[in-house]
């Protein structure tokens, strides 16, 4: 599990690779919140294509993430889901919340 | 009911044996040759069971995960993920989709709706105080002929 920070002015993009699990999350999550705070972005793109698993606590991340950036009413985009991932991501309803982006390899 | 094939493994409660339980079980199931997306669907379950008696059982304490696994006849999987930590007081709640006693905003409350729709069925006992017992089966539709 690692996460890779790629921050512009306006957006940051998170680069999650490996397995997302309880276990994982809270350093993830760690890591993208300070740099979501120091830049407060209109735009945090999480890119999930080298994810390889993820349960439940990757919907908290994603929820968790949507908070941070409606305080500086941002959005969230999701990008390279597999298809296993966006199964999980729709039973809780996240695409309402994000933007998931089309066209993810499987 | 047959039993083919049964195995068991316990463990401690801390996070880091998440993994080591959904790969565990995996390779286990791995004699039926599923597809990709039954492994991956019994992983995301076992993670979701694991994670609840790690996060919920076992709280601030640490004490032992309990799994079996049983392969039935005609494909048919059965697993046990058992906790004998706090229990749960009521079971039809805890059940509810986006129910979470987790404060942090960081929990989604998920878990029980992830293994029931990613498995067939599943079975919830728990007495508080002498822990949790999570029952999930799944019939692999994969590759019928071998599963005899």
């Amino acid at each position: 599990m690692s996460v890779k920070m790629e921050c512009g002015e306006h957006a940051v993009t998170a680069y999650l690779s490996g397995e997302i699990d309880h276990h994982c999350a809270k350093e993830m999550r760690d890591e993208i919140d300070s740099a979501c705070d120091r830049i407060k972005p209109q735009m945090l793109i999480l890119d999930f294509r080298d994810v390889t698993f993820m349960d439940s606590s990757g919907i908290g991340l994603v929820m968790g993430r949507y908070k941070l950036m409606q305080q500086f009413a941002g959005e969230v985009v999701i990008a390279g889901a597999n298809v296993h991932i966006q199964k999980v991501m729709k039973l809780a309803g996240l695409d309402r919340l994000a933007v998931i982006e089309k066209g993810a390899k499987r | 009911m047959t039993v083919r094939n049964e195995m068991k493994l316990s463990f401690p409660s801390r996070s880091a044996n998440e993994s080591f339980a959904r790969i565990a079980v995996a390779a286990f199931v791995a004699a039926l040759d599923p597809t990709v997306d039954e492994v991956t669907d019994i992983k995301t379950a076992i993670s979701e069971a694991v994670t609840n008696c790690i996060v919920h059982g076992y709280k601030d304490t640490l004490g032992t995960v309990y799994i079996q696994a049983r392969i039935l006849e005609g494909g048919k999987i059965q697993i046990r993920v058992r906790d004998k930590g706090c229990g749960i007081p009521d079971v039809k709640q805890a059940m509810e989709p986006l129910y979470t006693t987790c404060t942090t905003g960081e929990r989604a409350g998920l878990g029980f709706a992830v293994m029931q729709s990613f498995m067939d069925k599943i079975r919830v006992s728990s007495r508080v105080g002498g822990g949790t017992t999570v029952t999930m089966e799944k019939t692999l539709k994969s590759r019928p002929a071998l599963h005899g």
